[in-house]
């Protein structure tokens, strides 16, 4: 048996492998809940069920899925450029501390100009956050998978910081939190869905627009195929690198502050809940495509809203249901493998004579 | 009737949809120099990976010295006397000739150092192949390294040798001596096949002679029966007239001019050194030189991707030194370069024709979008005029397109800005004699309009025919400006060795 490269499939072949995939994940899972004694046609109908069910469940999912979209759509520029930004945890951290900082000092300005000053400082705070290991890379060719992430660490801290020294609440009885934010910097409501998820949909459409149609969007794709290309067309590398990261890290920053603003309703240690990685997934699962990862970003917040329910319903295990989430993720990052490559088997004929 | 070393039997070898090899048969004798001739992706390469054991065949037979075998890994073809020399050499910088040659072969934890010298004299001296065998690979020149790989394959016992694009690498007289050592070895008994596209290297080596195209096989000639002519035929399908055109010179005026320049490499010796020349307008400079003597870092200079670090480059009177190509374009200077490495340089592998032609036009766009419509057009109208085969200009990848292809889109739009200077490094390498005259039409199609180019080749025969005037680069220093009316190969051949310093002529 020998592994060999295969020749490009088409674009409908890949994606019929991609649900392949899917599918063999769901057969997989369903061999689990058996072992379990679940019936697992029951349990994946639950968790449809748990995930769009009802209003309640629906916009669960969706306030899980803004976030996780807004942080994909970020890191998804960077990755383009092929500058692997596994720091947009810290980034959401830092916009969200950004925009805290007028919603809980600044609450009497008039509530739209208070919401715009917060969303602008938590782009400027996630921007720079990404600048600063984007200016070493440039500069001295820094590496920058490590310290994207090494200043996650640092981020984080800074918050759990404020909130149980700085910020902490006195009012809140040595609880340690930092106080709520006031009415008029929490972000409206449109159809009961805080408007994060128009923010989304705009956002599909801005990065498309930056990415396909716009020079720096042309730019930085030359730039993550060759810089040897970028230099020859006359393309200012650095520059676009800076200019680039500002922008990625600017979105994930945003995205504290939706959290912030729309979720918790102040600033804490548990904001983000891990979906600056989870990002990273479904960004690469997306083809780095800003619409396709509108709709991976969906699936993925119903699978884990769909984990959590039948978590409660059946009294499996959460960690029954991470299973469940690992198993598809596995089988698709499996897939890209046959995509590119076959297995060829061989055998001996008769007559052949063993040298 | 001589002795068959090797018999290769209906060999079929299919890479994804491509059929690289359909039902092609070979027989080597002993004694006799064999030439594989094909075009690029003709099968040569991937018949020899074959027998030395690098790929499985998928349908045939082969037998050696008269018996069937299975050649399921290199291990087994050296195993067998079946020795590969590849054209890109595989050896250990840091170490000597000797402990490369034992690398890997010698399996015994002590070696006798003096025994091992003794025995490696003993073989070069049979051979007629010149080497010290403790001198470091990094001393060595090309051409010595290449004796050192000719030597590990017949240390380790070959007496069937395999060379890939032996002369690529090589001046005239060190290919002289390479023939030398090739025809000791056919007296000694060995079976040697080359693999070559090079017909005069054919007609003065080989005995016999097996054309291969597209994968197919398509005879096997006595070498005193055949001719140059009769060979490309075969090789390209149709008759081909070889001769280049040359039409006279243009303006000559001076549009640029190195003055002194010297440029450093990342360990601080000279990749430049001192180099001056003048290009003019309606004329085409060429230049020579063996790998590796300056030329990469000539063209990048020039096109302001590579830092000098004395001289001056003059374009038209104005100093361009230390602009970079977006400087450059700003200027308002209207260059081209077509670099050695197409897809990892002078285009976007993975992107289409359209945004590849873009590459060089989205600058020029007011504002922060962009406009595909007028590079669209661009594309339609360079893939019409130089016959492009792609199924699409929007959306195919260009690295899907084959080699000529490739080369058409970059040239073509390099041309489609109506340059000033061009500059070309080794632009038809790789490409099929077809898509290599094309090339030169168009070239020579610039210089009726007066454009300044600069062409770095390699095949001597070319440039001796293209161009007006050759430079010749050794070590990283002008060797010498020669007229090419004035000048032949063995002089050429000399500078390129540095060994000689012909007069400057301008």
């Amino acid at each position: 048996m020998r592994i060999a490269k295969r020749s490009e499939l088409t674009g409908n072949r890949i994606l019929l492998v991609r649900l392949a995939a899917v599918a063999g994940a769901l057969v997989f899972g369903g061999i689990f809940l058996l072992i379990l004694g679940q019936n697992p046609f029951v349990i994946y109908g639950s968790m449809i069920n748990g995930g769009l069910g009802s209003f309640f469940r629906f916009r669960e999912t969706i306030n899980t899925t803004i976030p996780l979209l807004l942080t994909s759509l970020g890191v998804m520029i960077a990755f383009k450029m092929k500058f692997w930004n596994i720091g947009a945890e810290g980034q959401i951290y830092m916009g969200a501390f950004a925009a805290s900082y007028f919603a809980l000092n600044f609450s009497d300005l008039p509530k739209p100009i208070l919401l715009i000053v917060m969303a602008v400082a938590a782009m400027v705070m996630g921007g720079i956050w990404l600048l600063i290991p984007a200016w070493f890379k440039s500069k001295f060719g820094t590496n920058e998978t490590l310290f994207t992430l090494m200043l996650n660490y640092v981020a984080i801290k800074w918050v759990t910081y404020l909130q149980y020294s700085l910020w902490k609440d006195p009012n809140a009885m040595g609880f340690p939190k930092i106080a709520s934010f006031t009415e008029n910097a929490l972000i409206p409501k449109l159809f009961g869905i805080h408007i994060g998820w128009i923010i989304s949909l705009i956002f599909i459409y801005l990065v498309y627009m930056f990415l396909s149609h716009t020079k720096t969007g042309y730019e930085i794709s030359v730039i993550g195929e060759s810089e040897n290309t970028a230099r020859y067309a006359g393309i200012d590398i650095k520059k676009a690198i800076l200019k680039t990261m500002f922008i990625s890290g600017g979105i994930c920053g945003l995205v504290g502050m939706i959290q912030a603003s729309g979720i918790s309703g102040t600033l804490s240690v548990d904001l983000s809940g891990g979906v600056g990685f989870t990002a990273i997934i479904t960004a690469w699962l997306s083809g780095l495509n800003p619409i396709v990862v509108g709709i991976v970003s969906f699936l993925f917040a119903m699978l884990q809203q769909g984990g959590s329910y039948i978590q409660t319903a059946y009294q499996i295990p959460s960690s029954a249901a991470e299973i469940l989430q690992s198993l598809i993720l596995f089988f698709v990052l499996a897939s890209e493998f046959v995509i590119r490559y076959k297995v060829v088997l061989k055998f001996k004929a008769k007559g052949e004579v063993e040298a | 009737m001589n002795e068959i070393m090797v018999e290769m039997q209906n060999i079929s070898k299919v890479f994804g949809s491509v059929q690289a090899l359909d039902s092609v048969n070979l027989k080597l004798e002993k004694g006799k120099v064999h030439s594989l001739l094909g075009e690029n992706g003709a099968g040569k390469s991937s018949l020899m990976n074959i027998l030395s054991g690098i790929y499985a065949p998928d349908e045939g037979k082969i037998f050696i010295k008269g018996k069937e075998v299975r050649l399921n890994s290199p291990k087994v073809a050296i195993d067998l006397g079946i020795g590969m020399i590849h054209q890109h050499f595989k050896l250990v910088d840091v170490l000597t000739a000797k402990e490369n040659i034992i690398a890997g072969f010698d399996r015994n934890i002590f070696i006798n150092q003096n025994k091992l010298t003794e025995k490696i004299r003993e073989v070069s001296q049979k051979y007629g192949l010149e080497i010290d065998p403790d001198k470091k690979i990094y001393d060595m020149s090309v051409a010595e390294k290449q004796r050192v790989e000719i030597l590990k394959v017949l240390y380790r016992g070959a007496d069937i040798l395999i060379l890939d694009e032996p002369t690529a690498v090589l001046t005239p007289q060190e290919t002289d001596k390479l023939f030398d050592i090739i025809r000791n070895m056919t007296l000694l008994g060995c079976a040697v096949v080359i693999i070559t596209h090079k017909l005069n290297e054919v007609m003065e080596i080989s005995d016999v002679v097996t054309v291969l195209r597209k994968g197919q096989y398509i005879d096997t000639v006595r070498k005193d029966d055949t001719n140059a002519s009769d060979l490309t035929q075969m090789m390209v399908g149709k008759a081909v007239d070889l001769s280049i055109e040359r039409p006279p010179l243009g303006e000559m005026k001076e549009i640029l001019k190195m003055n002194k320049l010297t440029a450093l490499k990342n360990d601080k010796t000279k990749a430049l050194d001192n180099i001056d020349f003048s290009m003019y307008s309606g004329e085409i400079l060429g230049v020579a030189g063996i790998a590796g003597s300056g030329q990469k870092e000539l063209c990048e200079v020039l096109a302001g991707l590579y830092p000098v670090s004395k001289g001056d480059i003059i374009y038209e009177g104005t100093s361009i030194l230390g602009k970079n190509p977006s400087d450059i374009i700003k200027m308002g200077i209207s260059m081209s370069f077509v670099p050695e490495d197409r897809l990892g340089m002078g285009l976007v592998a993975s992107m289409n024709i359209v945004d590849n032609i873009l590459l060089k036009d989205y600058q020029k766009q007011e504002g922060m979008l962009i406009s595909r419509k007028p590079s669209k057009e661009k594309a339609g109208r360079i893939v019409e005029k130089l016959n492009i085969m792609t199924p699409s200009t929007d959306a195919h990848p260009v690295r899907l397109l084959s080699g000529g292809n490739i080369q058409k889109v970059l040239l073509g739009r390099e041309i489609a800005s109506n340059p000033h200077v061009i500059i070309t490094a080794y632009p038809t390498r790789g490409l099929d004699i077809g898509s290599s005259y094309l090339v030169y039409d168009l070239l020579n199609e610039q210089k009726k309009k007066n454009v300044a180019i600069l062409y770095v080749g390699e095949d001597l025969d070319v440039l001796l025919e293209l161009c007006d005037r050759i430079m010749v680069l050794y070590n990283g220093r002008v060797t010498g400006i020669v007229n090419t009316k004035e000048a032949d190969k063995e002089t050429l051949g000399l500078m390129m060795s540095g060994a000689y310093s012909g007069e400057m002529k301008s």
